[in-house]
């Protein structure tokens, strides 16, 4: 065979127009909710933010260390929109260069602990019955069973409290929720006569895996990625907040709002822009997260 | 074994330990499937069918007996053992094709694995194989770019019969295929069974509870109760002069569509009663339960093959 053929191409088309047809599909049912829709903005606007700070945040050179004592304490006002911090930093600015950080540690956190999560799950569901199965399982369940701030507080003495040491107690805390639920599905859908007939015709484990069981997990994973997105930075503000995370003058919003918490009650607006963001964070991703499963229930 | 057979069952049995207690699925199962012809294996639900089939494929292995494939093969080793080329060789049809496609692939892609894994065509050309292949089972190619949920039951199944057929096998089964289908479906799905098997010359187990299909399209018929084989007979032979009272019962039972068939059909054995629990299953004749002329030896001693006449083999201590 040489070139392409003319049935080669009209069938290459037509896989195409069925692609285009899934995703229009998936989107007339996300927008059905609004929530959803608001949600996926607000993480766009966010992540549009995150990305350009440099170039959206009035102030980009208080993100760090800045120090201008004669602007220290300043209520909101239209030049700060959220007032200024101890060291007269523009809180504003921060909180903008502080949406990087969150979409940074959400990134690396799921970005460990997804892939990993869901193929360690993949294989014990599907050698189940085996001492593979038994090594996962019982793995993930002394990982699970340690509390997460007992683990970034023993990595952040063993190595150095930062942000990326702090992400590295979360994933390790994190990926068996992966294996338990991959796991599950995996175990359920093993037996279905759909993997025994791609089996009894010789495909490979690594095609039942990835091809067959995983294309019908994958709905009910995203939902979880998204969701858990928030919880993310929910943890990671903890672990900043009892100083066990990023430090300062790092602008992650844990640690902003760790800071500036001891100049409460009379200096709120330092305090109260980076929780905002993180509850901002945490919502856009849990609509996300609904409008997803709404997908995915569909089907 | 002759060479004309393909596939030698003998002595099988596969037990499944559950909560109530050993269920005996299969419980010494022989029998010989020739080249070319249909061998219909019929029973009630729980009889020991699927089972029966599963254990040919591997699914698992068998307690107890010999499989012999093309007198070269022992098919008790598990299918994930098994050479490639018997993966290729030795097909089988689901009874529910909701359950049998992967609802997250599109059709192309179901028909594509076994020619990619077994090679059957160059990479170049596996569209156009799957389309070939579709058009064969009477879909067009329309059909290669949709998902499972996007079809109707029969043309599911006609798929799942395209993926049977990918890989150029000699040996089907066919569990039930056609069971779970509206009735027009089941015709369609039924000729296109019987073209298939005539043009390519392909040997089917075929499993079923549908006397009707058997009589359509089988040439040797077998029946299963609790796990054995109690009557095998040419199809004809069957219908027209069934020997064990169990058959009997089944033939009687059957809603007949003409006069003809109203005519030849036998009288006399109402079904009575349920199908006993394969966990414990009666002594002796494992029928006597439910028999009319039960005797005192049916409840003592399982019965022996006997040998009607060349083709024709009852198991029942009424013609011992
Ligand atoms: N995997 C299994 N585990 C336990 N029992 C099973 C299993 N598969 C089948 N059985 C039992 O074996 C018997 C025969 O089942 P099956 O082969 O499916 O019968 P049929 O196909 O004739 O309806 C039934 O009693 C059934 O409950
Ligand atoms: S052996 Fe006895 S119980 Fe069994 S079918 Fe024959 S007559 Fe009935
Ligand atoms: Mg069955």
């Amino acid at each position: 065979m040489s070139g392409t053929t003319t049935s080669e191409v009209k069938f290459s088309e037509l896989e195409k127009k069925i692609k285009r047809e899934n995703w229009r599909r998936i989107w007339f049912r996300f927008k059905k909710s609004k929530l959803s829709v608001i949600g996926l903005s607000m993480i766009l606007i966010l992540l549009f933010m995150a990305v350009f700070a440099e170039y959206i945040a009035p102030y980009p050179s208080h993100a760090g260390l800045y120090i201008a004592f004669k602007n220290a304490y300043k209520p909101p006002s239209l030049e700060h929109i959220l007032g200024t911090d101890m060291y007269g930093r523009d809180v504003f600015s921060r909180i903008i260069f502080g949406f990087r950080y969150a979409f940074m540690m959400i990134g690396l956190v799921l970005s460990i602990v997804v892939p990993t999560g869901v193929i360690l799950g993949l294989i014990a569901g599907y050698y189940r019955g085996t001492f593979i199965e038994t090594v996962i399982v019982r793995l993930s369940d002394i990982f699970i069973s340690l509390p997460p701030l007992v683990l970034a507080l023993s990595i952040a003495s063993i190595l150095e409290p930062n942000i990326f040491n702090s992400m590295l107690a979360v994933s390790l805390m994190w990926w068996p929720w992966y294996v338990k639920l991959t796991y599950s599905m995996t175990v359920s859908l093993r037996n279905e006569p759909f993997i025994l007939a791609a089996e009894s015709q010789g495909a490979s484990t690594l095609h039942i895996l990835f091809r067959e069981l995983l294309p019908n997990e994958l709905g009910t994973i995203l939902t979880k990625v998204t969701l858990d997105a928030g919880w993310v930075i929910l943890i990671g503000a903890a672990i900043s907040f009892v100083g066990l995370g990023a430090q300062p003058p790092t602008p992650d919003l844990g640690t902003m709002v760790s800071e500036y918490s001891k100049y409460l009650p009379e200096y709120w607006w330092m305090s109260l822009g980076p929780a905002a963001g993180i509850v901002l964070i945490i919502l856009a991703f849990n609509l996300l997260g609904d409008g997803i499963r709404d997908v995915f229930a569909g089907e | 074994m002759n060479n004309d057979t393909i596939l030698s069952v003998s002595d099988l049995r596969k037990y499944f330990t559950t909560a109530e207690g050993v269920v005996r699925a299969v419980d010494g199962v022989s029998f010989n499937v020739k080249h070319g012809e249909t061998l219909a294996l019929v029973g009630e639900s729980g009889s020991g069918k699927t089972t029966t089939g599963h254990v040919i494929m591997g699914f698992y292995p068998p307690d107890g007996g010999k499989i012999i494939y093309k007198g070269a093969y022992e098919l008790s080793i598990p299918m994930k053992k098994r050479p490639l080329e018997l993966k290729r060789d030795i097909q089988i049809v689901f009874q529910d094709p909701g359950t049998s496609l992967n609802p997250k692939r599109l059709v192309k892609d179901i028909i594509s694995l076994p020619l990619l894994v077994h090679r059957i065509v160059d990479k170049s050309r596996v569209y156009e194989k799957v389309a070939e292949l579709l058009e064969y089972v009477g879909l067009s190619e329309e059909y290669m770019f949709r998902y499972p949920h996007e079809l109707g039951g029969g043309e599911k199944q006609l798929v799942a019969i395209a993926r049977a057929l990918a890989p150029n096998p000699s040996f089907i089964i066919l569990d039930e295929s056609t069971s779970a289908l509206d009735v027009s479906s089941q015709a369609r799905v039924l000729n296109t069974l019987v073209k298939i098997q005539n043009e390519l010359k392909l040997t089917y187990l075929l499993i079923t509870h549908d006397l009707g299909v058997v009589r359509n399209i089988s040439q040797r018929v077998m029946i299963m109760y609790l796990g054995k084989i109690y009557e095998e007979a040419p199809t004809e032979d069957f219908f027209k002069s069934p020997m064990h009272p169990y058959t009997q019962m089944l033939l009687s039972s059957i809603p007949t569509l003409s006069e003809e068939d109203e005519k030849i059909k036998p009288r006399g054995i109402e079904s009575v009663g349920e199908i006993p629990s394969a966990v414990k299953p009666p002594s002796g004749c494992r029928f006597h339960t439910r028999c009319p002329f039960t005797k005192q030896i049916c409840m003592e001693k399982d019965p022996p093959d006997i040998v009607v006449n060349n083709n024709h083999i009852v198991r029942c201590w009424l013609y011992a």
